[in-house]
């Protein structure tokens, strides 16, 4: 293996985030490699959105650095974050409900034609992205995307993201407001998102959402990082361990074998 | 969910012509059945012109309606009134019809402008009228300006009062509500300056001079150049209808089948030909009064450019974003307070016209104009017309629908002598009326989709 790729395609390095007296994030080191599937995890409190909020571009780190690539780079606006390749995909999607799915797709990048909308080169583009990303429960890329399913919508947030040529999604919740089929139809397309090379960072409370597709597990308690790993180390009983107490009572090891033999491992590969 | 899921629209064979779904297998997976997606999207999914109406039938029924309920109260109301009263339907009464539905039907374009972001403007009619008086004083003597150059300045003066209160609005973060209320106030005192400052208006009048802005509604086309105008307007329509579907299909894009597009062309040829026919008659009395006011070309001019504007450029679609998730837009990149800016002074634009438009006909503007009431009809106009108050929808059409809805009812309850009061409820019956029926319609539908 290069050097090149073992550099994690972004990093934080002693990043702090003090608002007033409150401390929300103490000097969080915090990798995330390329073409993987990254899960932050944490209790409410622990400090996942200020993180991501962080990394997004929304304010600055008090302290510390962001390397982007193995460079240091100042996201200050989310705007900075785009440019680089981070997209952020937050609950609420910021999807427009009147317009259809390719008019979402393309909004603030429109094609142009003889100065004009170009639907049908935005129309054929968002199908082969669709297409790519296997999101084939859409029937006709022409609905307003007020019509969708939760996971449809999800789906079309992600596809924008796909769009605008990300290197890095942030997904903020994905599964939270959805029922079991349309949890399973966008953990597949994360899975397909990361072997498709892009990065993916999901931040969630659903820990088995989270094994299903976690290549590494990161968990925050009260704005400390206290693990890090591939998800072969963790299982489902320490994890939460982690997230409520900050720390493991037995080595990883351990600890997954015994909740192993009692039947409730869960831990991925 | 409501209703079957017989559906003929949906059999294997138009999900197969459907290019969108390469995966083999996945379509019955979908997440919605086939008869929420035909409510959603008729034109996707249909192969042939019975299958297209089939859709589009269903669609009704699934409350997505479109301009059917109004098309359909309006010819009721016709009826009616022709029933009530045998001048009704006469060249010269449906004529002046369109006269009189001219300038509601113009400030409620203005307007829709403003509805589609989610905001009122309550200013517009004397923010128009502002712009008119300035455009006839100085048209008018003691200054002789040339017409176009009068208009033009006029009409700059609405711009630039628009684009104000709406930098007021985005950069202050004042409701538009606010702000357009205190130029319903302030702008008539700055009609009543114009009007004393114009050495040319008397006793609070200023005549309209000038013999082509009296001609916009005053004038008629002579009978040929109006057939000539409306073979040129359907052919350009049917060109652009007809390229358009063409470059989808070569695309491998689903598009409606070629039969409706035909159909829909035709529909607009018939209709246009009933109204350049009866513009064409002879309404006069003593002398020959013959041919289309130009008021209505004029019309549809506007429709025209704000139907492009709205569907086929980048500020249109960003005034539907912003009006649906001013936030989704802002993360889009969206310069959101700018673009609402620019409405708000194409808005006042609009305006400037729909008031150029209510001289011409009065040949005169008087000081007393009533832009407070005016503006409430042009909003009542676009919202009996299919315009949502709630943002985010609206077509130039719906103004137009509605704007001949309120004519109709006014002009059909004169001819019947029933005095303005009953005139007044009646329109509020039926503004009451349309936007119950819109609003049940698409409550069915919204059900049926979740």
């Amino acid at each position: 293996m290069s050097d090149a790729a073992d550099t994690p395609l972004l990093e934080l390095r002693g990043v702090s985030k003090t608002f007033g007296a409150v401390q929300a994030l103490d000097k969080v080191d915090l990798s995330v490699p390329a073409g993987k599937v990254t899960a932050l995890v944490g209790d409410n409190g622990a400090g996942k959105s200020v993180t991501i909020k962080t990394i997004s571009g929304l304010w600055a780190p008090s302290e510390g650095q962001i390397l982007w690539q193995g460079k240091p780079v100042h996201i200050h606006s989310p705007n900075d974050a785009e440019a680089l390749g981070i997209t952020t995909i937050y609950q609420d999607l910021a999807l427009c409900d009147n317009l259809d799915i390719v008019q979402n797709m393309f909004l603030g990048h429109e094609k142009l034609r003889f100065g004009l909308l170009d639907e049908t080169a935005m129309e054929l583009e968002a199908r082969q992205t669709l297409a790519d990303l296997h999101v084939t429960t859409v029937r006709s890329i022409r609905q307003p995307v007020a019509s969708l399913s939760g996971g449809q919508r999800q789906s079309v947030a992600v596809a924008k993201a796909v769009m605008s040529a990300a290197k890095l999604v942030i997904m903020d919740e994905p599964t939270a407001a959805l029922g079991v089929a349309q949890t399973r139809e966008v953990l597949d397309l994360i899975k397909r998102l990361s072997s498709q090379g892009t990065a993916v960072m999901v931040v969630s409370h659903n820990l088995n959402d989270v094994f299903a597709v976690a290549d590494q597990i990161s968990v925050l308690y009260l704005g400390h990082l206290v693990a890090q790993g591939p998800a072969s180390d963790f299982d489902t009983q320490i994890v939460v361990e982690f997230m409520t107490t900050g720390e493991a009572s037995r080595p990883r090891e351990q600890h997954a074998a015994a909740s192993q033999s009692a039947g409730t491992g869960a831990s991925a590969q | 969910m409501t209703g079957t899921i017989d559906d003929p629209v949906a059999s294997p064979k138009g999900t197969e012509e459907e290019g969108a779904k390469p995966a083999p297998g996945a379509t019955s997976s979908s997440a919605i059945d086939s008869e929420q997606l035909v409510v959603l999207a008729p034109n996707v999914l249909a192969d042939s012109v019975g299958d297209y109406f089939g859709a589009w039938w269903r669609r009704i029924k699934g409350g997505e309606s479109g301009a059917l309920p109004i098309i359909v109260g309006l010819i009721v109301i016709c009826i009616f009134f022709e029933v009530q009263s045998s001048s009704f339907l006469t060249a010269t009464n449906i004529v002046n019809l369109f006269v009189q539905a001219a300038f509601i039907i113009l400030l409620g374009m203005a307007e829709l402008y403003a509805l589609i972001l989610s905001e009122i403007d309550l200013s517009i009619g004397f923010v128009g009228a502002v712009g008119a008086a300035i455009s006839l004083a100085l048209i008018g003597s003691p200054q002789n300006w040339p017409w176009w150059l009068g208009i033009i300045v006029g009409m700059l003066a609405c711009i630039v009062i628009g684009a104000f209160q709406g930098t007021i609005i985005t950069r202050l973060k004042i409701p538009s509500f606010v702000v357009t209320l205190a130029g319903l106030l302030g702008w008539q005192g700055v009609l009543i300056y114009v009007f004393d400052v114009d050495k040319g208006a008397v006793g609070g009048v200023i005549t309209v001079s000038n013999n082509i802005i009296d001609d916009l509604v005053s004038g008629n086309m002579t009978p040929w150049v109006g057939w000539i105008v409306l073979i040129v307007s359907v052919g350009l329509f049917g060109l652009v209808a007809l390229t358009r579907t063409a470059r989808r299909r070569s695309q491998g894009l689903t598009a409606p089948p070629v039969g409706v597009t035909i159909m829909m062309i035709g529909a607009v040829a018939v209709a246009g030909f009933v109204l350049v026919f009866v513009c064409n008659l002879n309404r006069g009395v003593l002398t020959t009064v013959e041919g289309v006011p130009w008021v209505i070309p004029f019309i549809v001019v506007v429709l025209a450019a704000q139907s492009f504007l709205l569907a086929r450029t980048r500020l249109g679609r960003y005034i539907y974003a912003i009006g649906a998730s001013p936030e989704a837009a802002r993360r889009a990149g969206i310069h959101v307070s700018w673009i609402r800016t620019v409405a708000f002074a194409l808005c006042s634009f609009t305006a400037g016209l729909a008031a150029l438009v209510y001289a011409s006909r009065l040949g005169s503007f008087s000081v007393g104009f009533d832009g407070g009431t005016y503006v409430l009809y042009a909003v009542a106009a676009a919202v009996i017309g299919g315009a949502s108050l709630f943002g985010g929808h609206g077509k130039a059409i719906h103004p137009v629908l509605g704007g001949l809805v309120i004519a109709t009812l006014t002009n059909g309850l004169a001819l019947l002598n029933i005095s303005t009061a009953g005139t007044d409820i009646a329109t509020a019956a039926v503004l009451l009326v349309a936007v119950a029926v819109d609003s049940t319609l698409r409550r069915r539908g919204q059900s049926g989709t979740t």
